[in-house]
């Protein structure tokens, strides 16, 4: 097969490739440049660049780099401030992966002639849905797996992506990119949010330079004020740090985030508890998941990038394309703009972002 | 298979005869040429001999021929060099720098970060007089006013290096003369060499730069002709090679080399010109017939067709629509014909255009770019092969709906 490998300059993604060329794949590498210029902090940034293309050089296998700036722009960074702007609690790797990788990348790959595209995703595509239907699958390694951040593939680009590391787990990547003589085996996990930098002031100093980033209002449930935050657009809910409340010695969580009227609204842990979520944007992996999702038997969810699975009960789809999913026990309340991604034991069915 | 390489204007193949003539000073004549002795003597010799063909050619005494590790070297220091005279850094007491929307980053970005003006261009890529006689009166009005000091730099280049358009110097060089007889006029003429008599083209100015590695020679070989009299503070300081405005070790065997490919190119240019203008034009009329949706960069309507006298002739410069450069090329490489979009940067990913966005270029028709740049080498055939694979690709890549 002529496989398009997206390549980060990081392990997975490195070792992704190498597997592939090993199997004797015809093997094209290639690096988003996807924010940033010249800087050497942060996602795609040169010395990024360099690795990879170090890496497919070691690998014998061409490199390019492709400019996805302006759809990066469009359909992550942007809706990213606008969300926070809007009180949500965005998750962009999700989003990038919807866009970028997922959509872009994959369209571009099939008018060059590539029959797949390949990522470094702790992940795998198994046939294990009905008739043997392609389904996501969690990767071995349990800590690392990340289906939960590709949930939205679906049937027809299923068939068309590889992620040649998901059986294996973390350890054995590191081990085969050492023996593989990969420049990249020792480079540090990527953390947080790839287009934001610890060095140039983080998550505030970003948004703070985009956006307005308003005080706020801490209250309790009743109204009655109990204090003040910095930024409301900061504030998610389910957070408890920063907030700086405690009542009778018992922490206290943000329970609601009113942006417009810059009022959080604090709790207890036990008001953080809802018995259901309703999810927006709903993506199947195709129409035999649904029904499944819908029977909700055995089916749990995922509510965080690193979360365990939760007991679903019921879900149900409405008319206007939202859909409830209800807990076998309450669960703490899910920050609206999360993902929520249904499971069939290890097989992702499909995903969701919670709505107010 | 046939491969076509039409990416001249990013670096064309040297010489032979300049590799063989820098191979001795490789080798038995490697001396120093700052030493004392008779072999440092020899590799001054020969650097010297060098700097007198190359001013020759340029129209210029061999003491204002400097030699600098390249084009941006060479336009670095002339845009700093110039704005800062006898200061180490800018100050209010020294006045604007100005150039064009459609320089080279390597004059673009010094100017920029020095607070410039940048002038308009119109829609084929020539600078607007209007506007740049807007830009320099403005300035001698606040000079007058004693807001500000006068102009202290203007820059504007010989060739343009992603559409060819070939720069109107005599009259930016009238204006300046008269409306800011104070300023320093630079040309960067990387792209004018090896298609224009740049001596002629360049006479008015008072800084022009050069890139040895457009014309054949070596990469790592630059020029900048400082005219007497005109003043300009060294970049770079230590062993005052260069009549101390380039410090550091000449590259004996580049320079060397660069003069041969100099003379070379301005000896067989008048044949090179008529040759490459006549591949550029059947590539670009076979592509505009052949192609539905091809645009010709900044096109000048002529009686039969476009007018390309303004352009240099190695350089043809399209825009595609329902196509993205990235995606062309790559399918361009797999044909084996290596072309390029506009300016790469240094991750290889391709940035947008600041020339076609300031020459009014729509932007999903600058998302389409692709420059084919003829040279020296350019044959018959490869121009063949280019109008047989474009189309298809171009094809191909709109059935897959990119």
């Amino acid at each position: 097969m002529q496989v398009l490998v997206a390549m980060s300059g990081g392990v997975d993604s490195s070792v992704a490739a190498a597997l592939l060329a090993e199997e004797g794949h015809e093997v094209v590498g290639v690096t988003l440049k996807l924010w940033g210029g010249d800087s050497d902090s942060g996602c795609c940034s040169v010395s990024d660049v360099d690795d990879a293309r170090r890496v497919a050089d070691g690998l014998g296998v061409e490199h390019l780099v492709f400019n996805f700036g302006d759809d990066f722009t469009t359909h992550v960074v942007g809706p990213y401030v606008a969300d926070h702007a809007a009180g949500l609690t965005p998750n962009p790797c999700i989003e990038c992966n919807r866009h970028l990788k997922f959509d872009r990348l994959l369209k571009r790959a099939s008018v060059l002639g590539f029959d797949a595209v390949a990522t470094g995703h702790h992940a795998r595509i198994e046939p294990v849905g009905p008739d043997g239907a392609l389904r996501v699958v969690r990767g071995v390694d349990g800590a690392k797996d990340q289906s939960y951040v590709i949930h939205m593939l679906t049937g027809d680009q299923l068939a068309r992506v590889l992620l040649p590391i998901g059986g294996m787990t973390k350890d054995e990547v590191r081990a085969r990119a050492t023996e593989l003589g990969l420049r990249t085996a020792d480079k540090p996990d990527s953390q947080d949010v790839c287009f934001i930098s610890h060095r140039g002031g983080g998550r505030e100093a970003f948004l703070g330079s985009r956006i307005p980033l308003r005080p706020g209002r801490l209250v309790d449930t009743s109204g009655t004020h109990l204090g003040e935050v910095d930024a409301v657009e900061l504030v998610t809910v389910g957070q408890r740090r920063g907030l700086g409340v405690a009542i009778d010695g018992e922490p206290r969580y943000a329970l609601s985030v009113d942006v417009a009227d810059a009022t959080v609204v604090v709790g207890a842990a036990d008001e953080l508890l809802v018995d259901g979520e309703a999810l927006a944007g709903v993506v199947w992996a195709d129409d035999a998941a649904r029904a499944q999702a819908i029977g909700a038997v055995d089916v749990t969810a995922q509510v965080s990038a690193h979360g365990e699975p939760v007991a679903v009960t019921e879900v149900v789809a409405h008319d206007d394309g939202t859909v409830v999913v209800r807990w076998a026990e309450p669960q703490r309340r899910v920050a609206a703009g999360q993902s929520v991604v249904l499971y069939a034991g290890d097989a992702v069915l499909g995903g969701g972002t919670v709505t107010r | 298979m046939v491969s076509a390489y039409l990416d001249h204007a990013a670096t064309t193949p040297m010489r032979p005869e300049a590799i063989d003539a820098m191979l001795p000073f490789l080798d038995v004549r490697f001396a120093n040429p700052s030493g004392g002795h008779r072999m440092a003597r020899d590799a001054r010799r020969a650097i010297d001999d060098a700097r007198d063909e190359i001013a020759a050619l340029l129209g210029a005494h061999p003491r204002e021929v400097v030699f600098t590790s390249g084009g941006t070297e060479s336009d670095n220091l002339a845009v700093f060099g110039a704005a800062r005279t006898g200061a180490p850094a800018l100050t209010a007491a020294h006045g604007p720098v100005v150039c064009s929307a459609v320089e080279h980053h390597a004059v673009l970005d010094p100017v920029e970060s020095l607070g410039g003006l940048t002038v308009a261009v119109d829609a084929t890529g020539r600078i607007d007089l209007d506007d740049l006689a807007r830009v320099l009166e403005g300035a001698a009005a606040r000079a007058a006013a004693g807001e500000a000091a006068g102009v202290r730099l203007v820059s504007v280049m010989a060739a343009n290096n992603e559409v060819g358009t070939i720069q109107p110097l005599a009259e930016v060089a009238e204006l300046v003369r008269r409306l800011a007889p104070d300023a320093v006029l630079h040309t960067d003429a990387v792209q004018a060499f090896c298609w224009t008599d740049v001596a002629g083209l360049t006479a008015g100015a008072d800084l022009v730069s050069l890139s040895a590695h457009k014309f054949g020679g070596p990469k790592g070989v630059g020029v900048l002709v400082v005219r007497d009299g005109v003043t300009v503070t060294p970049r770079q300081l230590g062993g005052g090679q260069e009549r101390g405005l380039r410090s550091g070790t000449q590259d004996v065997a580049g320079i060397v080399a660069a003069a041969v490919a100099a003379r070379l190119t301005a000896a067989g240019r008048p044949v090179e010109v008529e040759r490459a203008a006549k591949q550029r034009d059947r590539l670009l009329d076979g592509l505009l017939a052949s192609v539905p949706g091809l645009i010709e960069t900044g096109a000048v309507p002529g009686e039969a067709g476009p007018d390309r006298r303004g352009r240099v002739a190695g350089t043809a410069h399209v825009c595609i629509e329902d196509v993205e450069s990235e995606a062309l090329l790559f399918m361009l490489e797999r044909d084996e014909l290596y072309a390029s979009a506009a300016s790469s940067c240094s991750s290889g990913a391709m940035q947008s255009s600041h020339v076609l966005a300031a020459m009014g270029v729509a932007p999903e028709l600058r998302a389409g770019s692709l420059r084919l740049s003829l040279g020296w080498t350019t044959t018959d055939a490869e121009i063949d092969h280019a109008l047989a694979v474009v189309p298809a690709a171009v094809e191909r890549l709109r059935a897959g709906g990119l």
